[in-house]
């Protein structure tokens, strides 16, 4: 009787378990194709972009009328873009694999700036003509890769979440047909970067930043000192100093230290001792000081810097911290890229941080030429619809990475604040801004 | 008798209440706190600030408790037409000439906040024409009742850096927190900072979202500790870096020696190592 129990048992548990495993597999599976089935997506997609890419370029080289020429490339900017989103969605981030993406990004770029030019008055110059015939060649080399990598995907089914695995479980991934195939992609690309594209995009490189720093190498033990002196004068013996590795823009040298419920860091250069980053830490209790109080003790501290006036252009408050953002003023012209930026903690006025770095990199003995066109001539340049509030010189860097003299001109239409800068030789409007810097709480259960 | 007696209790009872409970809502002259207050403030003298400023006709925003620049202009404004100093700070002789010029009804103000309406606080207009109790107000607020006690009237905005919604902190700080939950601050702040040195990266997505969800960029988004619900310290080392701190040194990468497996980002120039990570370019 007992035995015939067990087994009734024992059986109904056994088929429950059964069944119980075949649901959770194939749920498992359904996730996984899925999965599988958005790399698809992405992967046939970016094929059929770079293909799509390869036409537009072509197509762009045998036009003639400079008309048909700039939606042509306004196109291309947008084919890039897309790419670009595809090739993000891939599972290869860890494999070198970024040189396409950048690569990408160059394209679009170049298309954008000449897009937007007016070729009527500054065609095409012969260099550029040249550079869109290489692009042609290397977005072809490309997308014939591409091409037989999908051949082979289509043709042996072979599956992204495969990759996916081989790369997440080992580093030699062996013989894997999409692996190797990208990776000859990667190196065509790796061959176009060498010839250089010229058009001097953002990513300056490291030789180009902070070159502008003064002073004189500092040694460990001055780092100490100065580090000290940052660090609210904590005891030298609990700074823990150390030096930046080679990968750093600017060799720096790090002294950090753990006090209780308090730490600090410092990344301090070592040419001429200047601080890039201060941070503290602490918890911060209930808020006592207004912001306005907060403002002034950032003020005071910026005043230790050796650095020349700085202006209080923008406060705001985060519950119990105070940001600050300051930037050189000199002959009543701000120069915006010379910022930098203190928090100051509002229970008791202690400054919490203090952010230098595009100070340090930007700053220098700049050579501005005094503007060449008068303020009313700027003025007349703003949309008569925005109603000039406050107006004042200003440098800025704009969309090609230039520092130019505008007029600065705060502007209010509706209820909302513009800034707008006129370029003061030219008149060109380099930038337009919406000040929005507060945003209504969601419906949150805190 | 007992009739009438309980009449008489009743009706001396509400009447103690009634004129009691009015009186209580009506509190005319309230004074700021005697900080000064600057843009970028927030909290409850900038709501007693533009619900003054809106009586009088000068700031149409909304009464949100934060100084923004709609409330910033109507200072201003408000300062050249009363012939004091131009300068956008609410300083005491701000503040007296609007406690002369305006009256300020705090229980009223607070309770439309409280209750999430729609409202406006014009003077010489009836206050029941300003409060916008729309269905979703009504809703709203028998919702927020029984959250009275938990949450007071607090400013109904807040400041964000700007080009980032509240949103994106969030997800930061989940991201933050799932990477780097054990790490000193400053090991947050710098893995923070890199989520932003690759967004304005060529070599990787132009989003927030993008670069946290490029597949296998982030081992927390792999193994789905994004989705543990950060804490406040994730929170703040993420507005730190947002607001322009980078300890990382511009890393665009970071590893952990001890557990990674790849041996390619080996390969790539180091920086500086935080805590547990080390960052590179």
């Amino acid at each position: 009787m007992i035995r015939t129990i067990i087994i009734a048992l024992l059986s109904i548990t056994t088929i429950g378990a059964g069944v119980w495993g075949y649901k959770e597999n194939q749920d498992k599976n359904a996730v996984l194709i899925q999965a599988e089935n958005s790399y698809q997506r992405a992967f046939h997609e970016l094929t059929y972009n770079m293909e799509l890419l390869h036409d537009k370029i072509g197509a762009s080289l045998a036009m003639n009328s400079r008309q048909q020429l700039s939606p042509q490339l306004a196109e291309i900017w947008k084919v890039t873009s897309e790419a670009n989103s595809d090739v993000g969605q891939l599972p290869l981030t860890l494999m070198p694999f970024n040189k396409t993406e950048e690569f990408l990004s160059q394209i679009g770029d170049f298309a954008y700036r000449t897009a937007v030019r007016d070729l009527e008055k500054k065609p095409l110059s012969e260099d550029e003509v040249k550079k869109l015939e290489e692009l042609h060649e290397y977005s072809r080399e490309i997308k014939n890769e591409l091409r037989k990598v999908q051949n082979v995907v289509l043709k042996d089914n072979l599956r992204w979440m495969d990759v996916q695995l081989a790369l997440a479980t080992n580093d030699e991934v062996g013989d894997n047909t999409i692996v190797n195939g990208f990776k000859t992609v990667e190196k065509t690309v790796d061959g176009f970067e060498t010839t250089e594209l010229g058009t001097g995009t953002g990513s300056s490189g490291p030789d180009k930043q902070y070159k502008f720093i003064t002073g004189n190498e500092i040694s460990e033990k001055q780092a100490k000192k100065i580090a000290s002196r940052w660090l609210e004068d904590v005891d030298q013996s609990k700074l823990t100093m150390t030096s930046s590795g080679k990968g750093a823009d600017v060799p720096t040298i790090t002294g950090s230290f753990q006090d209780g419920e308090k730490n600090g860091y410092i990344d301090l250069t070592k040419k001429g001792g200047h601080p890039l980053t201060v941070m503290i830490s602490r918890p911060v209790k209930e808020s006592k000081i207004s912001l306005h109080e907060a403002s002034n003790e950032a003020k005071k501290y910026v005043k230790q810097l050796d650095v020349e006036s700085l202006e209080l252009v923008e406060s705001s408050q985060y519950e119990k911290i105070g940001i600050f953002r300051f930037v050189h003023t000199k002959d009543d012209i701000r120069y915006y890229p010379d910022a930098m930026v203190v928090k100051v903690a509002l229970d008791n006025g202690e400054v919490l941080g203090l952010s230098a770095r595009e100070y340090f990199n930007f700053h220098n003995k700049r050579a501005i030429n005094p503007p060449t066109l008068s303020e009313e001539e700027a003025r007349s340049r703003v949309n008569p619809q925005l109603e000039i509030q406050e107006h004042r010189l200003a440098v800025i860097e704009n969309d090609i990475k230039e520092e130019v003299l505008c007029y600065e001109f705060l502007t209010t239409m509706e209820g909302t604040t513009y800034r707008i800068f006129i370029n003061a030789t030219n008149g060109n409007e380099e930038k337009v801004e919406t000040m929005k810097k507060s945003e209504t709480k969601f419906n949150e259960e805190v | 008798m007992i009739w009438k007696k309980t009449v008489i209790i009743v009706l001396g009872f509400s009447m103690m209440v009634m004129p009691l409970s009015e009186w209580t809502n009506v509190k005319p002259v309230h004074a700021f706190s005697n900080q000064v207050i600057q843009q970028g403030a927030t909290g409850d003298d900038v709501i007693e600030l533009q619900s003054r400023l809106q009586y009088l006709g000068f700031y149409n925003g909304e009464i949100d408790g934060v100084f923004g620049w709609g409330t910033y202009w109507a200072v201003r404004n408000f300062q050249s037409e009363f012939g004091l100093e131009i300068d956008g700070l609410v300083g005491q002789a701000v503040k007296d000439k609007l406690n002369k010029a305006s009256n300020y009804d705090e229980g009223f103000v607070k309770e439309q906040i409280r209750q999430g309406n729609d409202f406006t606080y014009y003077g010489g207009v009836p206050k029941e024409q300003q409060s916008d109790q729309g269905q979703q107000g009504q809703q709203q607020g028998q919702q927020q009742e029984n959250e009275v006690t938990e949450q007071p009237d607090e400013p109904t905005a807040v400041n964000v850096p700007s080009g980032y919604s509240q949103n994106d902190i969030q997800l930061m700080a989940n991201a933050v927190y799932g990477e780097a939950r054990g790490e000193p601050y400053v090991g947050q702040v710098a893995v923070a900072a890199v989520i932003i040195n690759r967004v304005s990266s060529p070599s990787f997505p132009n989003s927030v979202s993008g670069v946290i969800f490029e597949p296998r960029a982030f081992t927390a988004v792999s193994d789905g500790q994004i989705w543990l619900t950060p804490n406040e310290t994730a929170k703040e080392a993420v507005l730190d870096a947002l607001n322009g701190w980078d300890p990382s040194g511009q890393a665009i990468y970071y590893f952990n020696p001890n557990t990674a497996t790849s041996s390619w980002i080996w390969t790539r120039p180091q920086i500086k190592q935080i805590g547990k990570h080390v960052f590179c370019k």
